[in-house]
């Protein structure tokens, strides 16, 4: 089969399409993160060296990899959208920052959680907590620029290039337990070594990992739909046949 | 193939309940508040569609 990959790139166009996979990332999140409860809280044995607190694993390490893994996708849709000047790339960009944000503030809000009863503390200003506190300060940025700029396209273009520039924070989270010393401890997961994890942890954190980046997925292709139907509208009635008619029945 | 013993075993978590289900209970409430506040931009902005397009269709 073949598709046509730019009749989609018009934000009318891939209104319907994203409508169509919505409800299946929605479903295929709720059933992995339902399994990877399960694991997680009920199957995975205890960490014999930070007894049950361990568990927050679960849900910290997922939310920390999607929030620096949906910083990337945002500034690849705003790097796409500043080079061919793509209306639906910006709206990604729009459309990612919330959930990436949510991501972020909960990975720092779980470490808290982490922190207190294994280092004795909510909070340090070590290398790993304070870049990523500076990327939840990024995603504020790329959603307040928006918003302080009256002219779309003006706001579309500041608020990508803010995107587009903080990407090198990623790297500096990433590598910031390797090139300083730090109370957070190392990967657990790593693509060069073998996993420092027994396998059922593991399996579960995979999960959770796999349903909050369908989850992602759902959440975001329903908010670019508002976006969509937000800076369109004047457009709809023009095309009564295949949209209209689409948000009608949706 | 369940770990714990008894339900109070489990909601106990080993003396670290306090912080595992307050991690795992803000993750949910942040997700559903965002599935709601989507669901309610949602509402308006089809609101906002249809009224522009009655007014100028």
């Amino acid at each position: 089969m073949k598709i046509n990959w730019s009749k989609y790139s018009a934000p009318l166009a891939f209104y319907p399409l994203a409508g169509k996979m919505i409800p299946w990332f929605g479903t295929v999140a709720a059933l992995t993160i339902a399994v990877g409860l399960y694991i997680g809280l009920l199957v995975a044995p205890t960490d014999f060296q930070q007894g049950e607190a361990y568990r927050i694993i679960f849900v910290h390490v997922p939310a920390a990899w999607m929030s620096m893994f949906l910083y990337v996708v945002m500034a690849g849709w705003a790097a796409v959208g500043l080079g061919l000047n793509a209306r639906l790339s910006f709206m990604m960009t729009q459309a990612i920052a919330p959930t990436g944000a949510m991501f972020t503030f909960l990975a720092l809000v779980t470490g808290a959680m982490w922190g207190k009863p294994t280092w004795g503390a909510w909070w340090v200003w070590d290398a790993r907590l304070t870049s990523e506190l500076i990327l939840l300060f990024q995603y504020a940025g790329v959603m307040l620029l928006r918003t302080s700029i009256d002219d779309q396209r003006r706001a579309d273009r500041a608020s990508g290039v803010c995107a587009l520039v903080g990407v090198v924070n990623i790297p500096i989270i990433y590598f910031s337990v390797q090139w300083w010393n730090t109370l957070h401890q190392g990967a657990s997961v790593s693509m060069t070594a073998a996993p420092k994890m027994a396998t059922i942890m593991l399996t579960g954190m995979l999960l959770m990992t796999f349903g909050f980046w369908m989850y992602s997925l759902a959440v975001i292709l329903s908010r670019v739909r508002c976006v969509i139907l937000e800076r369109e509208s004047l457009q709809l009635w023009s095309k009564p046949s295949s949209v209209a008619e689409a948000v009608e029945v949706r | 193939m369940v770990y714990w013993k008894s339900v109070s075993d489990f909601l106990e978590m080993g003396g670290y309940g306090l912080y595992v289900w307050t991690s795992f209970i803000i993750t949910a409430l942040c997700m559903v508040w965002e599935l709601l506040a989507l669901w309610r931009r949602r509402v308006a902005a089809l609101a906002e569609s249809r009224g522009i397009t009655r007014s100028l269709g």
